[in-house]
């Protein structure tokens, strides 16, 4: 266990974060704390690493090197089945909603509820109405499927999912992409909103910076597998890194050069 | 020479390239297998796939076996009436169904159906995300979805096999007495004297066999897809062509076995 210079243990630790997939070194020593109860937006190029980087913290992806430590507990370090406990206090929103499309949304709600916490179908439903409710759909949306739905309701649901068995730790994955503006602006005060009630930490990845400032108490950007800078939302428009100013500006030139394939 | 080693190095790749396959394989049918008697348990889940793979396959099945004893009969009509053995008819339809083409054209109907939906469906809960949203959900996708598969299908195919047996033999009854002339009653009686339990019995293991492995590679292909739509029709066209393959390959070995005893 380690804690950071004014005595309080982060939520979330990760020291030295690498992996490669063969000869792409995507993350190259990732060093993060995020303190409790707050929301850390993540922010770089497609392909920097983002999505790597909350994978690793999930369980879905092994890092090669490093270290993630939740509340002072290296995940890492631990064997199976307290890994899969550590995960269980932990909820993600996929870039796509990931709703299981064999079940109704109700059922999608309410899986983790079903699976994990062993709770009686009637009481699940009623749970999952509630938790639908609390991200602004009625209960008769329970009853549909996933097929049925728009975009900005899938990730509507994909939310009331991830919030549904109150997680400590909250990752959102590109939350507002595909959404038109003023949808992204709803995704993102429901996050906000969520966060708040459960108490929970955040952390979001997004190319998003209208959504940055909205959720975030802090931004990180990832760039070449290693974080570059981190600052506050307010900063984040004018950070004084090049890199950062180009990223968040979108423009052309600049020390970012993509790669374009013929 | 360097030609000679090119081709000499082309092949060890690909013989490592086989067994590393093999290998995966082997691991995920053991680690599916494992989930099967470890709790928590998915009835459910089991049910819908037994629904899936045996009660929506039927109607494919019974045709094929019914059309499938009726040929026989005729073809066996013909060759039989050379040694003038036509009487023999009865007992070369059942052996032939039950010992042989009830489970391994039903095994593959059912790959060619269950396999490739299995692959379809899995193939696109991986590209889609979804699989990994299972586990952050505390849910551990292999015992969700890869067990009750591989259960399901080593126990519908059996008893889809023994439907195809009774109508297989029904197919050779109707075209033997209603084309070829024999009485009904004889014929049913040639059928039950000649057939032993033994013959329906190595027909319904293989038949369990085959369930297992269409469901393993449906599930082991669609659980490994890559690539978007065109991964998902990958893994797709692999399951059935692997798990076809791996029938037929199997029912030799399986017949070997029940041919020495």
């Amino acid at each position: 266990m380690s804690a950071p210079a004014n005595g309080t243990v982060p939520k979330l630790r990760i020291r030295g974060l690498k992996k490669a997939f063969g000869p792409k070194q995507v993350l190259d020593g990732i060093d993060l704390d995020i303190p409790a109860g707050t929301s850390l937006v993540v922010i770089g190029g497609s392909g920097s690493g983002k999505s790597v980087l909350i994978k690793c913290v999930l369980g879905l992806i092994e890092p090669d090197e490093g270290i993630i430590e939740l509340d002072g507990k290296n995940l890492l370090a631990m064997d199976r089945e307290a890994r899969e406990r550590a995960v269980a206090t932990m909820g993600m929103l996929f870039q796509n909603g990931a709703l299981f499309d064999s079940l109704p949304v109700w059922e999608n709600v309410a899986f983790g509820l079903l699976a994990r916490h062993r709770v009686r179908r009637a009481e699940a439903r009623q749970r999952a109405d509630a938790v639908l409710a609390q991200v602004g759909l009625a209960p008769s949306v329970g009853d549909l499927w996933p097929s049925e739905l728009s975009g900005g309701m899938q990730k509507r649901v994909g939310l009331a999912r991830a919030i549904a068995a109150s997680p400590d730790l909250l990752f959102f994955d590109e939350p507002t992409t595909g959404l038109d503006p003023i949808m992204g602006a709803v995704i993102d005060g429901l996050i906000v909103d969520v966060v708040r009630r459960l108490g929970s930490t955040a952390i979001a990845i997004t190319h998003d910076m209208a959504s940055a400032s909205r959720i975030a108490d802090s931004v990180a950007m990832l760039h070449k597998g290693q974080i570059i800078w981190q600052g506050g939302p307010e900063a984040l428009m004018s950070s004084g890194n090049a890199i950062v100013d180009q990223f968040t500006h979108g423009r052309r030139e600049g020390p970012i050069t993509m790669e374009l394939r013929r | 020479m360097d030609r000679l080693l090119d081709a000499i190095a082309a092949i060890g790749r690909g013989t490592l390239g086989a067994a590393r396959m093999c290998g995966r394989i082997t691991l995920f049918a053991l680690d599916g297998v494992s989930q099967i008697v470890r709790p928590p348990f998915y009835p459910r889940m089991v049910g819908r796939a037994l629904a899936e793979i045996g009660y929506f396959s039927l109607p494919v099945v019974a045709l094929t076996a019914i059309f499938t004893g009726m040929v026989l009969a005729l073809q066996s009509a013909t060759g039989l009436a050379r040694f003038s053995a036509e009487s023999q008819i009865a007992s070369l339809v059942v052996l032939s169904v039950t010992r042989e083409l009830g489970p391994v054209l039903a095994g593959l109907m059912v790959a060619g159906r269950a396999g490739a939906a299995m692959a379809a469906e899995l193939g696109t809960m991986r590209v889609t995300d979804q699989i990994d949203a299972l586990t952050t959900l505390s849910t551990n996708p292999m015992k969700y979805l890869v067990a009750p598969r591989l259960l399901a299908g080593a126990i519908a195919l059996p008893l889809l096999v023994v439907v195809a047996d009774i109508l297989g033999v029904l197919g050779g009854y109707i075209i033997a007495t209603l084309k070829l002339g024999f009485n009904g009653h004889v014929y049913l009686n040639n059928t039950l004297d000649f057939l032993e339990t033994q013959d329906v019995v190595s027909g319904l293991v293989k038949a369990a066999v085959f369930g297992f492995l269409v469901a393993l590679m449906g599930c082991y292909n669609g659980y490994n897809s890559k690539g978007g739509a065109q991964g998902v029709g990958s893994a797709t066209t692999a399951a059935v062509v692997s798990a076809s393959i791996l029938i037929l390959a199997f029912d030799y070995v399986l017949t070997e076995i029940f041919f020495i005893r």
